[in-house]
């Protein structure tokens, strides 16, 4: 049962091996070289994997639910924190059905369609038992691939629940369900073959993305902008004062989101070793960066710094830091995080405001646009001069057209995959909760309870 | 009868108990409460988007006493809810018919 992930050995190891390793992590791909002796699984690294995959379900459960739980107001707090789990399950379910051999498993027999897609071949995880393996960045060692399905299904579990940051307090629940499963399908498990499958199209070209800042924050970023815009405002949107209704719950929930994004971040290393220190240091100094330079960009503003503004900055800097988690120094991470927590201060700020569409927790302000800087900031920041791993002949033009390519593709995708969706949600479900429940509240009006019964 | 109430800081609530306790009123009520006066409330801002809240919170303190007593509950709670600043409050006093009390159902002045 070696590998059924062997795919592209040759190509991957000839042309791959000279960049491989730091560059894009997560690549389940690279595999050992066909002839090779069997590859060890190491006990450490499984360890240290099993760990991350945990981490990553904590930043859903509870950190993103309290986060943008705490962001609504009281009457939407269970209608959010619920929507997030459920769909947060689905992902899971529909991972092992078919979403993992769609975006991990062999390929299809089409090189044109592989660019963007697997097979179906490992449809209900066939195949896969105790004894199967996945490579990591390393010839020669493996993890279990049981633990590998497990880590990959936490990023497309999160991924779906941060579009929801958008669409909060008026989508229906079985409309944000039935978004979910087509969503999954045809935007994340094709975007998540592109970037880290060893045949996807961002792979081959060589694009930088260590832990997903494409795969999952400019397209959850992306996706939530269109869903908003497609299922429009909220009722009273932006007369009515609509203020977080607790900031205690949202900094819980930042807190945890952090601590989980080391999963993500060095998890993505695929092994406990120097790569994944690496990634764990960068999600150290560029978030502590992100969160002071928010708070700045608010003293510059005239306002006072906030502790939303602390909150938001934490975020907006572990969401730049993702793809340069392992790809760039800890200097340059600081200077990525201030960056990019400075312009998603504008946008969220500044931008919605004048654009006037409401994404109501800022999933694209803040997850959009700070993976948009971090893609491309990845690139700058992995060159050598910059204390980046880089090779010393790093040819940063070349690489940032690349960067480029694959942030463009993947908004285009991201667009047109969610109209899709969101089509589809509102031609089986209705889409939008009626004005009646939207005023009550979706807690009661569609879950029957209420968050606080006091 | 008289019923005071009064409507003040918050901050201030025990220094007017102590004072009423110590002219000898026997009981009051408080409710926390929400008005504006010539006091505006603040600008809050989130993630950019500013609401100014024109409600300030305050503390509804109601005392019923005798008659005699009155003049002298008033002038206490001036003195003690006093800053000096805008928005210390306002008092209002007023006749009551009737008083009982619920477990021996004493009445008027005996109820308070």
């Amino acid at each position: 049962m070696k590998q059924a992930i062997r795919i592209a050995g040759a190509v991957a190891v000839g042309a791959g091996l000279a960049w491989a390793a730091p560059v894009l992590a997560q690549a389940a791909p690279l595999q050992s070289p066909p002839a090779a002796p069997t590859a060890v699984v190491n006990k450490g690294d499984t360890a240290w994997m099993m760990t991350s995959t945990l981490l990553v379900l904590m930043m859903i459960l509870p950190g993103l639910a309290l986060f943008y739980g705490g962001l609504t107001r009281t009457k939407n707090m269970l209608s959010t924190m619920t929507q997030i789990g459920a769909v947060a399950c689905l992902a899971m379910l529909i991972w092992v059905m078919y979403g993992y051999s769609l975006a991990f498993g062999p390929d299809v027999t089409s090189g044109f369609l592989s660019n963007f897609i697997s097979s179906f071949d490992k449809a209900f995880l066939s195949g896969v038992t105790s004894a199967s393996q996945s490579a990591t960045f390393t010839a020669g060692v493996e993890i279990p691939e049981y633990v590998f399905i497990c880590f990959q299904m936490t990023f497309a579990a999160i991924t779906v629940a941060l579009v929801l940051g958008s669409v909060v307090e008026r989508m229906k629940f079985s409309a944000v369900m039935a978004f979910a499963a087509v969503w999954l399908t045809i935007v994340y498990f094709p975007i998540a073959h592109m970037v880290w499958a060893s045949s996807g199209l961002f792979f081959k070209a060589g694009a930088l993305d260590f832990a997903g800042g494409t795969v999952v924050h400019i397209n959850a970023g992306v996706s939530a902008l269109v869903a908003s815009l497609m299922l429009g405002k909220r009722i009273g949107y932006p007369t009515t004062p609509m203020p977080p209704h607790s900031l205690t719950l949202t900094g819980v929930g930042t807190g945890l989101l952090w601590v989980g994004w080391f999963g993500f971040n060095a998890g993505s290393a695929l092994e406990a070793n120097g790569s994944a220190g690496l990634a764990m240091i960068n999600t150290f100094v560029a978030t502590a960066s992100a969160a002071l330079f928010w708070m700045l960009a608010e003293r510059v503003r005239g306002h006072k710094g906030s502790a939303l503004g602390f909150c938001s900055g934490i975020v907006a800097g572990l969401v730049a830091v993702t793809p340069a988690a392992g790809n760039s120094g800890p200097f340059g991470a600081i200077v990525l995080g201030a960056v990019a927590s400075i312009v998603c201060f504008f946008a969220v700020s500044v931008l919605k405001p004048r654009l006037g569409y409401d994404d109501a927790l800022d999933a694209f302000g803040v997850h959009g646009i700070g993976g948009m800087i971090g893609a491309i900031g990845t690139g700058i920041v992995y060159a050598p001069s910059l204390g980046g791993p880089g090779a010393a002949d790093y040819a940063m033009g070349a690489k940032l057209l690349v960067q480029f390519e694959a942030v463009i593709t993947t908004i285009i995708w991201a667009a047109i995959g969610t109209a899709i969706a969101v089509a589809i949600a509102k031609a089986v479900t209705g889409l939008r909760v009626t004005p009646e429940v939207e005023t009550e509240g979706l807690d009661i009006g569609e879950h029957g309870e209420r968050a606080y019964n006091i | 009868m008289k019923l005071v109430i009064a409507i003040i800081k918050p901050f201030k609530l025990d220094e007017v108990r102590e004072a009423l306790t110590s002219l000898g009123v026997a009981g009051m009520t408080v409710t926390e409460v929400k008005g504006f006066g010539r006091q505006k409330g603040q600008t809050e801002i989130y993630r950019g988007a500013e609401y100014s809240t024109n409600m300030v919170p305050k503390i509804k303190i109601e005392v019923v006493c005798a008659t005699a007593l009155a003049d002298r509950v008033v002038e206490a709670v001036q003195q003690s809810a006093n800053t000096g600043a805008i928005g210390d409050g306002k008092i209002f006093v007023l006749d009551v018919g009737q008083a009982v009390r619920i477990r021996t159902g004493e009445t008027d002045d005996s109820a308070l």
